[in-house]
């Protein structure tokens, strides 16, 4: 079955007047985060509110992605009205449909002028909290698929790409690779098959920006792949997501039914000759699976190991053919800058940052949560303003971003515009966009040991530097953290570090030293404290007793 | 097969009508090679040494060990010689200063990582491990000993196996996959953990799928791998049967 463009605004249409007929709407938050604050029973709770009322016909009660702030989840938001209520019980349905069109409630209003929702731009983030993530219909309405109609009737591939490159898209998954490019590459490859895969493995400690995506605005990633597909000349596409996600894997697989029921997934797409279909590929967890070598090898039922690049994915990828990988965020991008035009993307951002960047705010930040905010935003701004500070009148450390392969950027740099080049500068890396805040009780030495354990316990042990360099950078951070090193040990560290660097096979180990060199080079004092003094300035490591000297 | 094999293969046969060919320095030197040639065959053809483990001619190329790391003029980046093509015009550097400390290092690691005691190992004197820590001038560890506890599988009736003397270079999943067929080896557990096993872990003694060919044995580059009944230094590996099986995969066609 093919769907015309008619057909697809009927859909909107309908979905619209539906929205307009209900005289409130109550969107509940049934993403991870609310979800495991009992979420949905709190959904149930309030339908039978509604439907013991008999308010059917004009409240609807609707479970949407992430609201974003999820410290103070449940979150519920209610519309047309605009209030946004937290920390919401179940006990709490009732006193809310009540309050409907009278005053909301006041202990439990969360004002959504905080500069946290303020201060945000959403492009990728959109629809999150907004639709319903099973619905097709909710995200047709929002202007879904058009994207995709237009490239496929009105753009040759080319154009698609040239349209991804002018807005000077970047790969979200970590490296900053120039999508454009990269799709350029793959559709120049000479191949009868090529695929798309999606790169859903999201394993950084703390990330969540991807599962968010998924969790709520599965269709626009479905969406972004298959005008990938066209513009790169594929017919099959994998998403390769962490069987951790099952929430995000229940609502791919639907997307993937309903799209393809309705036909903007399948053969003939628009009456064009076009077919693309996308099947979910479950990583069993490992974090190195998200490497790209690594995850097709997966895909393809082997062993989830690197190997060498090149020969790179864009010439010989899945099963030897040609294969276009792009992070999850990178996909939803693609359908606005479609809908929007490229330079309407270019225009937001800096000279060689564009678009906006999803983030996980994680630690010592009063506000936790998802936040999606203009490339080029001042790290000042996103802890302070938008993460509303460090609780408890705490005093900022550092903030470490890009996970096991970033590093910690102390305070001098909280006047930095956070894009590519000035993370890159600070010593650390976008990365997919953790960021975990830090205040004094944090010991730098003990962050750098985390991330250093994690690497180790991942790295796949194909190559010595990794599987060997990493074991042992670890027992070196054990030995300064429990006050058994010598200074000598410092310099072995730095050696390592280097070598790792620079001789490792994949991004896993070579990337591995970056939390250490980063936070040596800017609290070497702590590590110094540590070995020479026996102290652990934060308080966090228990250190032996110094020796008596005789 | 790695994927990097394979594409190289793939190449090879396909364009096997109109190789083109490529001149490049390799250490000042002109060398010239077939584009689908590596920088470690282009190297070892003009005898210029680089150390290898993981390689060995006939197999497969898995690029693990970092000891064939080269440099290439005006790029920071290093590369595996093993896996990576020459190109027209660049200059490969085999041994500078800084790849030689790296190259130490890594051996290093290596030694670090299980209990390679030579004095008492079978194939003392016979060991490419302890052949590579001379030809690298690498005269003492400085890195800690992890000293792990492991396991010897003496359960086959003519080979055993020592964890110990393990440097996972996985010669042994390779030859006994790509050219016994039996793919009775294969690797469990990842990172540090990572162990050789044969069939699902099982004692390879009760492995049904194991030929006894032992050419497992006599590609291992250390003592994990030995014939029964030797004692120390007596285990030499006899690799002559590696040329046939190069000319029966093709790779050598020189
Ligand atoms: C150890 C390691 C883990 C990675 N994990 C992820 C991941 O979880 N998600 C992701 O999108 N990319 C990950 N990458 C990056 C991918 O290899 C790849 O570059 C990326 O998917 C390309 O997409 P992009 O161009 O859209 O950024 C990882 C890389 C390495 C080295
Ligand atoms: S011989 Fe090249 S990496 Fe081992």
């Amino acid at each position: 079955m093919t769907l015309s463009l008619e057909e697809l605004q009927q859909i909107a249409r309908i979905e619209k007047d539906r929205r307009e007929g209900f005289q409130h709407r109550i969107k509940i938050c049934v993403a991870a985060g609310c979800l495991s604050c009992q979420s949905a029973t709190l959904k149930e709770a309030m339908e039978k509110e509604v439907s013991r009322r008999g308010m059917e016909n004009w409240v609807d009660v609707k479970g949407v992605g992430c609201l974003g702030l999820c410290t103070a989840g449940p979150l519920v938001f209610v519309e047309p009205d605009g209030i946004l209520y937290q920390g919401v019980k179940v006990s709490d349905a009732g006193p809310i449909i009540e309050s409907l069109g009278a005053e909301p409630i006041d202990a439990l209003h969360c004002s959504t002028d905080l500069p946290f929702f303020a201060r945000q731009h959403k492009v990728v983030l959109e629809n999150c909290g907004r639709i319903d993530p099973e619905r097709i219909e909710d995200y047709i309405a929002e202007g879904g698929y058009y994207a995709l109609y237009q490239a496929l009737r009105n753009m040759t591939p080319r154009e698609v790409i040239q349209e991804i490159t002018r807005g000077g898209l970047r790969g979200r998954g970590g490296a900053g690779y120039p999508t454009g490019l990269k799709w350029t590459t793959v559709a120049k490859a000479v191949n009868a098959t090529k695929y798309v895969i999606c790169n859903a493995d999201e394993g950084d400690p703390g990330a969540f920006m991807d599962r968010s995506v998924l969790e709520s605005d599965p269709h626009r990633v479905l969406e972004g792949m298959a005008i990938a597909a066209y513009a790169v000349g594929a017919a099959q596409g994998f998403i390769y997501v962490r069987a951790e996600y099952p929430l995000a894997v229940k609502r791919l697989r639907t997307a993937i039914a309903h799209a393809e029921r309705l036909g903007v997934l399948g053969n003939g797409i628009f009456n064009t000759r076009f077919r693309f279909d996308v099947r979910v590929r479950l990583g069993a967890g490992a974090f190195v699976c998200g490497e790209e070598t690594a995850l097709m090898a997966s895909i393809e039922g082997r062993l989830g190991k690197p190997r060498p690049r090149p020969p790179y994915p864009a010439e010989y990828g899945l099963w030897g053919c040609p294969t276009l990988i792009n992070n999850v965020e990178t996909f939803a991008n693609v359908a606005p800058i479609i809908r929007n035009g490229g330079a309407w993307f270019a225009g937001i951002g800096t000279e060689t940052s564009k678009g906006t960047k999803v983030f996980a705010l994680a630690g010592r930040v009063n506000h936790t949560g998802l936040i999606e905010v203009p490339m080029g935003t001042m790290l000042r701004d996103i802890v302070f303003e938008i993460g509303g500070g460090i609780p408890r009148g705490g005093r900022f450390k550092a903030v470490q971003t890009g996970g096991p392969s970033g590093g910690c950027i102390p305070e001098q740099y909280l006047d930095m515009p956070v894009d590519y080049e000035s993370l890159a500068e600070a010593g650390s890396i976008m990365g997919s966009g953790g960021m975990i805040i830090m205040d004094e009780s944090s010991c730098m030495v003990d962050v750098a040991k985390f991330f250093m354990e994690f690497c180790m316990s991942e790295s796949c042990g194909k190559c010595v530097p990794c599987r060997v360099g990493t074991t042992q950078l670890y027992h070196l951070l054990c030995k300064i953290t429990s006050g058994a090193a010598q200074p000598s040990d410092l310099d072995k560290i730095e050696e390592l570090c280097d070598l790792v660097k620079n001789t490792a096979l994949c991004g896993l180990g070579q990337t591995a030293p970056n939390p250490v060199m980063s936070t040596l080079h800017y609290f070497r004092d702590e590590y110094t404290a540590h070995i020479e003094d026996k102290v652990c300035p934060a308080k966090a490591c228990k250190m032996q007793p110094a020796k008596e000297v005789v | 097969m790695t994927a990097a094999d394979a594409f190289s293969r793939k190449k090879s046969n396909t364009e096997a009508r109109s190789v083109r060919i490529l001149t490049f320095k390799i250490d000042d030197r002109d060398v010239s090679a077939r584009e689908d040639e590596t920088i470690l065959a282009v190297a070892r053809q003009n005898n210029i040494y680089i150390p290898t483990l993981c390689h060995l001619d006939g197999l497969s190329e898995r690029g693990a060990c970092r000891l064939c790391i080269v440099e290439i003029k005006g790029s920071p980046k290093l590369v595996p010689a093993c896996v990576t093509r020459g190109r027209e015009g660049i200059e490969v550097i085999t041994n500078s200063e800084r790849i030689a400390d790296y190259r130490r290092k890594i051996l290093e690691l290596i030694f670090t990582e299980r209990n390679h005691v030579c004095s008492v190992c079978v194939s003392n004197g016979h060991c490419e491990l302890q052949q590579l820590a001379v030809n690298l001038g690498m005269t003492h560890v400085h890195y800690d000993y992890l000293y792990p506890r492991l396991a010897i599988d003496a359960s086959h009736e003519r080979f055993s196996l020592d964890h110990d003397r393990c440097v996972l270079c996985l010669r042994c999943v390779r030859v006994c996959d790509e050219i016994e067929g039996a793919h009775t080896w294969d690797v469990m557990k990842r990172g540090i953990n990572s162990r050789v096993i044969t069939d699902l872990n099982q004692p390879w003694g009760s492995s049904s799928t194991c030929t006894g060919c032992g050419k497992c044995v006599q590609v291992c580059p250390t003592g994990a791998l030995s014939e029964k009944g030797k004692s120390v230094a007596e285990m030499v590996k006899r690799r002559q049967f590696l040329p046939y099986l190069q000319l029966m995969r093709g790779v050598d066609r020189e």
